[in-house]
């Protein structure tokens, strides 16, 4: 007898359903899966066999064989292994086909034939409302993750004998309630608690403002890490299609917490610097997403850059530029997003106190050779750079207390505001394209000439010239300004990324 | 003409002490000669040790190949007797056997002073090393230098910016710039002053050249002024050995916690003179000048409020904005603002990212 169930796979970010078929015919026992499957699709053949048995079924001495279609998809990871067993079953006869058809299953099974959690649910089940089936069968471990979506049944199970029951409609599962993406959880840190460093603060607010890159230098302990774990605390919150967005990566990557699946919060992800090119941009034969696509939507902090591999930074660029990231290999190109925030930190020299001539022991070609692994064209993709000098004990016991994350949060929120309703999108600043900018960056006569003037005598290029339009448009926005004036510019100027060769 | 491509290998025997050489040359009456003499004949001059080194020598040296590569790097050969030679030199304890110039000779009718200091100077230090050479060199005086990265290099284009003669002394050879980035000074020098060495062309800016290099600094000038050094520095050597000489040392004061000045005021406490202003040098050395008006004008700037209340917190050590803010008690917005427009007129320089100094 004949059956077809159905599934899915994942292909970088892509889903494709799949028809898992199986067919019970008389001839020399045998078990034959095809389909063009990695070795641990192949591997679900044992798992099943011995699911099924453990389970209560008995599987008669015949000819079985299973096919996964289209047969030109490469089929990955374990979760075919819920669909082969209930086909299987089907053809068997042990399971009524009646609920089969508008039902998606995934879920890897043990061999005592529990049903173990998989990744990549949540982009699975979104395919699955927009191909229209009616619900989903996922393993018990990943129903909270799959209930973000609605218009959907979602049930969980936990073993294959409970699948088969209910197909059978001799139990009934509750449907899994949705869990609402609006809530927020609280992030640890806070403004207020870092004392002085006001010019560090006023930056980073404008960066977030704007969703631009911000590049901290300064010496050891002045406070850069503390300020960047700090960003998310006056992020503006995200949008549902945000949030999904940010989910269903991590759902890919198997990063979900079970209790909590949904990321409500933007991002952070702050590599070490001996990451790889792969570990970044993300990589693999199939390629899976990297840091850059983990910290869509939210905030890339890259501690210590003049320490990471100069072919790994340059490796950012085009990403940065472009927003999403483009990986050929041979069976096809992954395009991950990668609208991220990205904040930079380095020491102004290797020993860290240049300027202070009192103390730095570097000598010119050391700290030259030290910003040789920043290249200038990935320099000048940082909107904002501070240098910080080192905190003052009187910053330190200082009675007056820093603005809180809420405070500054609100004007954020409020600048970004103003710049989704300008654009009709969502769009920050510091995602306009050059026409972009000419078309919202209008200047008066009284700033284009300051521009003109700022142009030459700082040699800016092109590209410079529109981040400093960008960052001014966004000061502008904060102080809910229509117009971008002098006083804004000036500002802009005063952040502009530093030339290397100096 | 002939003969000096003959004293051209003879000052680059190796292994010989230039005392040494410079008593053989005395000696000998005509040196090519001397060249072809062989082992017997030349007996009389030399013993065995030194007969080794000149036979290894005559093997190795190229003599017409290597007087062609000497004309055509444009550099001029000066031994101790050339009527060029300059001789202060004498005064040294050991004096370079021979030198080798690009550019313009020694001048021996004008004053010559020496600005030396640390090659890592602080803003201050730069701007007062240009700021002295430029006043020295408007009333004729030449200034040397090492050509060095900071002090050295600043006051030597403080020379030339006011059309003044400067001469650099390298520890390297004459056809190497060094250090590369002031190839520009390097050029410019060789047009409006000269460039010296004594060690031979093609040689590299070796650690050991560069106190002998100090030691005919020291000797080519009659004062020598040090704007910046640290406690341990090449500076302090160039400023003993013109001790020793009995020259006039001036150093420049310098706040006494900055590792960059203790040098300065290490020597003034042992009795260097204290050099507050060119002028004062200009004084002493019984120099008139009339002082320029217009410069004084020029210095009169006028400002806004605003601007003025940040730009008189600022001097020439390089202050954060965070330390600017704390002083000026005004928002980060509006300090900015300040700041990037005194830069846009030239009045403050941003040394490092947010890092700010009075300009000169």
């Amino acid at each position: 007898m004949y059956s077809t169930v159905l599934s899915a796979t994942i292909h970088g970010l892509e889903v494709q359903c799949i028809h898992v078929e199986a067919d019970v015919s008389n001839g020399l026992p045998l078990f034959h899966m095809v389909g063009y499957l990695s070795s641990e699709v192949k591997e679900a053949g044992e798992r099943v066999k011995t699911a099924i048995h453990n389970s209560g079924f008995l599987l008669p001495p015949k000819k079985i064989v299973v096919n996964l279609s289209p047969a030109d998809v490469r089929k990955r990871g374990s979760a075919f292994d819920l669909p082969i067993a209930v086909s299987v079953l089907a053809s068997l006869g042990y399971v009524s086909t009646k609920k089969l058809k508008d039902m998606l299953f995934v879920g890897e099974l043990g061999l005592d034939g529990k049903i173990h959690k998989v990744t990549g649910i949540l982009p699975i089940i979104i395919e699955a409302k927009q191909q229209g089936y009616k619900g989903c069968i996922v393993p018990k471990g990943n129903v909270l993750e799959g209930s973000i979506i609605e218009g959907i049944r979602i049930y969980g199970v936990k073993t294959l004998k409970e699948t088969v029951a209910y197909l059978n409609d001799e139990i009934e599962l509750v449907d899994e309630k949705k869990i609402s993406l609006k809530k927020e959880v609280k992030i640890e840190g806070d403004f207020s608690e870092i004392h002085g460093q006001e010019m560090l603060k006023r930056a980073t607010e404008i960066a977030v403002a704007g969703n631009h890159n911000l590049l901290l230098i300064g010496p050891a302990g002045v406070g850069k890490t503390m300020i960047a774990s700090r960003i998310p605390t006056i992020c503006p919150p995200m949008t549902e299609e945000e949030c999904i967005e940010v989910t269903k990566i991590y759902s890919i990557l198997g990063m979900i917490d079970e209790e909590n699946p949904i990321i409500r919060n933007r991002p952070f992800r702050s590599p070490h610097h001996t990451s790889t090119k792969a570990s970044l941009i993300g990589g693999g034969s199939i390629a899976m997403p990297g840091e850059i696509s983990m910290a869509n939507h939210g905030v890339l902090f890259l501690d210590e850059l003049a320490q990471f591999q100069k072919p790994v930074l340059d490796a950012l660029r085009q990403p940065m530029e472009e927003r999403v990231v483009r990986l050929s290999r041979k069976s096809g190109v992954y395009v991950f997003p990668s609208n991220f925030m990205l904040v930079g930190s380095c020491n102004p020299c290797p020993c860290g106190n240049y300027p202070d001539l009192n103390k730095c022991t570097c000598t010119p070609a050391q700290i030259q050779q030290y910003y040789n692994h920043l290249s200038q064209p990935f320099l000048d993709r940082f909107d904002l750079s501070i240098e910080l000098a080192k905190v003052q004990y009187s910053d330190l016991e200082g009675a007056n207390k820093g603005e809180t994350s809420e405070i500054i949060r609100k004007r954020v929120c409020k600048a970004r505001t103003r710049q989704y309703e300008r654009y009709g999108e969502i769009k920050a600043n510091a995602e306009l394209s050059s026409v972009e900018v000419e078309k919202y960056c209008v200047l008066g006569k009284k700033e284009k000439k300051f521009m003109g003037q700022i142009f030459e005598q700082m040699e800016l290029t092109a590209r410079t010239y529109h981040k400093l339009l960008k960052v001014a448009r966004t000061i502008a926005d904060l102080a809910e300004e229509e117009t971008i004036q002098l006083c804004h510019l000036r500002e802009a100027i005063g952040y502009r990324m530093f030339e290397k060769r100096r | 003409m002939e003969n000096e491509k003959f004293e051209y290998w003879f000052a680059n025997i190796k292994g010989i002490t230039a005392r040494r050489k410079k008593e053989l040359r005395e000696k000998i009456t005509s040196i090519k000669e001397f060249y072809y003499m062989n082992k017997n004949e030349r007996k009389k001059y030399i013993g065995e040790e030194i007969e080794n080194c000149l036979r290894r020598s005559i093997e190795n040296w190229e003599i017409e190949e290597q007087y062609v590569l000497l004309k055509e790097k444009n550099v001029q050969f000066i031994p101790f007797f050339h009527p060029e030679y300059p001789s202060m030199l004498n005064d040294l304890e050991n004096p370079p056997y021979a030198i080798y110039v690009k550019g313009k000779p020694i001048r021996k009718d004008t004053l010559k002073v020496a600005i030396v200091g640390a090659r890592k100077c602080s803003p201050y230090g730069e701007s007062m090393a240009i700021q002295f050479s430029e006043r020295l060199a408007e009333n004729g005086i030449d200034i040397i230098s090492g050509m060095a990265r900071g002090v050295d290099g600043a006051g030597q284009r403080g020379a030339l910016n006011v059309d003044g003669c400067s001469y650099g002394v390298l520890g390297c050879g004459v056809d190497i710039c060094y250090p590369r980035e002031h190839i520009g000074l390097y050029e410019d020098l060789q047009k409006k002053g000269g460039i010296l060495s004594e060690q031979p062309i093609g040689m590299a800016p070796l650690a050991r050249n560069f106190p002998a290099r100090n030691r005919i600094i020291s000797a080519l000038a009659d004062v020598i002024i040090v704007i910046e050094a640290k406690e341990k520095s090449g500076s302090l050597i160039t400023a003993d050995i013109a001790l020793e000489m009995g020259k006039d040392v001036y150093a420049l004061p310098g706040p006494v916690n900055s590792e960059l000045s203790k040098g300065c005021n290490l020597l003034i406490r042992q009795g260097a003179g204290i050099l507050l202003s060119p002028q004062d040098l200009l004084d002493e050395l019984r120099i008139s000048t009339k002082e320029d008006v217009k410069k004084k004008l020029k210095s009169k700037i006028s400002l806004e409020t605003e601007e003025n209340m940040v730009y008189s917190c600022l001097d020439l050590y390089p202050k954060n904005v965070n330390q600017l803010t704390i002083e000026t008690k005004m928002e980060i917005p509006q300090l900015i603002n300040q700041l990037v427009s005194l830069e846009m007129q030239g009045y403050i320089r941003e040394i490092s990212k947010n890092y700010y100094v009075k300009s000169n």
